[in-house]
């Protein structure tokens, strides 16, 4: 309907679909590593650091940041949508959050850089 | 001396929400006291209240069959139709009647249809086909052949009788009074699976921000919907096909040219 549209709505949603089920994976995976060092040793400084070093574990914190922001500011898009009908009220709502999603995305691989250069 | 009828006769409340557009610090429930019978329905009891209390009560009814759909209402906070809602199956003494909600209140039970209404045009609930159609005059008259099997795609969606009842369930309609709501959409896929249909563009009038996808799978449109019509399995249906899940392979129904000038004249 909208002509100004890059993306019809259903390659949006098919998005969201393969990013939510991709992230279950990942974010398992995140929790497993967690939980196989006793709880404490797990939240230790030198602990964390050495996880950053670890390249797959680093392939996977990037997954998991691009896979949920995307996944997760869509998912606020499609809520905050619904709540009023205006050109202006959808324009706003799509920049805002594409743009939180844009600079989650960079401010969190900056993070993971910085980590793994340490 | 019988007095079978005096003793039998079993009395309910009926608890009925009154309110005028543009009235709304007005609104309030009127209580009547109303005999029934194990047959009464909720419809006849409103009636027996018009003829023998109040007959200011506003209410919209017509076939008091099942078949119009214009008798939708609340009935004990859940959409039903008044005149297919008995009031023993509902084992309650009192039964409150409230317009639906999602529409918009005209006067006590009656609500306004219009916004529904057009988002079913919007869907162009009609056969497309690019040659003409069985009752298209202008051009060729065609006859359309299909099997059971392919009647039996659409048979279920095309039961619907625009009561409204779904779309007063959906939480999505609600909300966004520009999603088409359950009722257009079960007819989206009713008109999209039937081979006598030829329109390519159907799938997207509803692929935008407001269309399908702001169906959340509530499952409430499903389950109140008084003609076993199942309008959320028809947007998972649609879905599938706009996900690429469901491959469109429709094969069009085969059309034989009737000519209708023969019988009148030769040329
Ligand atoms: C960060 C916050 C999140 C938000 C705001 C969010 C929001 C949403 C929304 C609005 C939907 C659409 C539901 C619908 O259309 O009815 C959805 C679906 C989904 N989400 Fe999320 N989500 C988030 C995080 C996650 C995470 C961390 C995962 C996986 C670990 C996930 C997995 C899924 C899946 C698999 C679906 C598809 C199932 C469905 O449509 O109901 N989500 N999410
Ligand atoms: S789908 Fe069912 S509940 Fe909805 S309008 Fe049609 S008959 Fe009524
Ligand atoms: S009066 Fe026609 S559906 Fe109830």
């Amino acid at each position: 309907m909208e002509s100004h549209r890059i993306l019809k709505e259903s390659q949006i949603m098919k998005i969201h679909y393969v990013t939510g089920i991709a992230a279950i994976f990942v974010v398992a995976v995140h929790i497993l590593m967690r939980l196989i060092v006793p709880f404490e040793l797990s939240l230790e400084y030198d602990y964390i650091i050495s996880n950053y070093k670890n390249i797959f574990y680093v392939l996977i914190l990037e997954s998991i940041l691009v896979l949920v922001s995307v996944h997760g500011f869509n998912g606020i898009r499609i809520i905050l949508l619904e709540l009023r009908q205006s050109k202006a009220w959808e324009n706003m709502i799509t920049v805002v959050t594409i743009s939180a999603m844009i600079a989650l995305i960079a401010y969190g691989t900056r993070t993971i850089i910085l980590a793994n250069g340490l | 001396m019988n007095n079978t009828d005096s003793i039998n006769e079993d009395k309910i409340v009926l608890k009925v929400y009154r309110e005028n557009r543009g009235q709304k610090s007005g609104a309030h429930y009127d209580r009547f006291e109303v005999p029934y019978k194990k047959w009464t329905t909720v419809l006849d009891a409103l009636l027996y209240v018009k003829s023998y209390n109040d007959p200011s009560i506003a209410i919209r009814y017509s076939c008091r069959m099942a078949m119009c759909g214009s008798c939708g209402m609340k009935i004990n906070g859940i959409p039903r139709l008044a005149c297919y809602t008995k009031i023993s199956e509902l084992e309650t003494s009192t039964i409150e009647c409230e317009p639906l909600s999602n529409f918009p209140i005209i006067r006590d039970l009656v609500t306004d249809f219009s916004l529904f209404f057009n988002h079913h045009k919007d869907i162009q609930p009609y056969i497309q086909s690019n040659e003409g159609v069985e009752t298209d005059t202008e051009k060729k008259t065609f006859s359309f052949y299909q099997s059971p099997e392919d009647v039996d795609r659409y048979l279920q969606f095309s039961y619907c009788i625009k009561c409204g009842l779904c779309n007063s369930a959906c939480p999505t309609a609600g909300t966004d009074l520009r999603f088409p709501g359950p009722q257009a959409l079960a007819q989206l896929y009713r008109y999209y699976a039937d081979t006598r249909d030829e329109s390519k563009k159907r799938l997207d009038i509803v692929d935008d921000r407001h269309g399908i996808w702001r169906c959340h799978f509530a499952g409430s449109c499903s389950k109140v919907c008084p003609k076993g019509v199942d309008p959320a399995l028809g947007i998972q249906l649609l879905r599938s096909y706009m996900l690429g899940i469901s491959k469109d392979n429709k094969e069009l129904a085969k059309k034989i040219e009737i000519n209708t000038d023969k019988d009148n004249n030769s040329n």
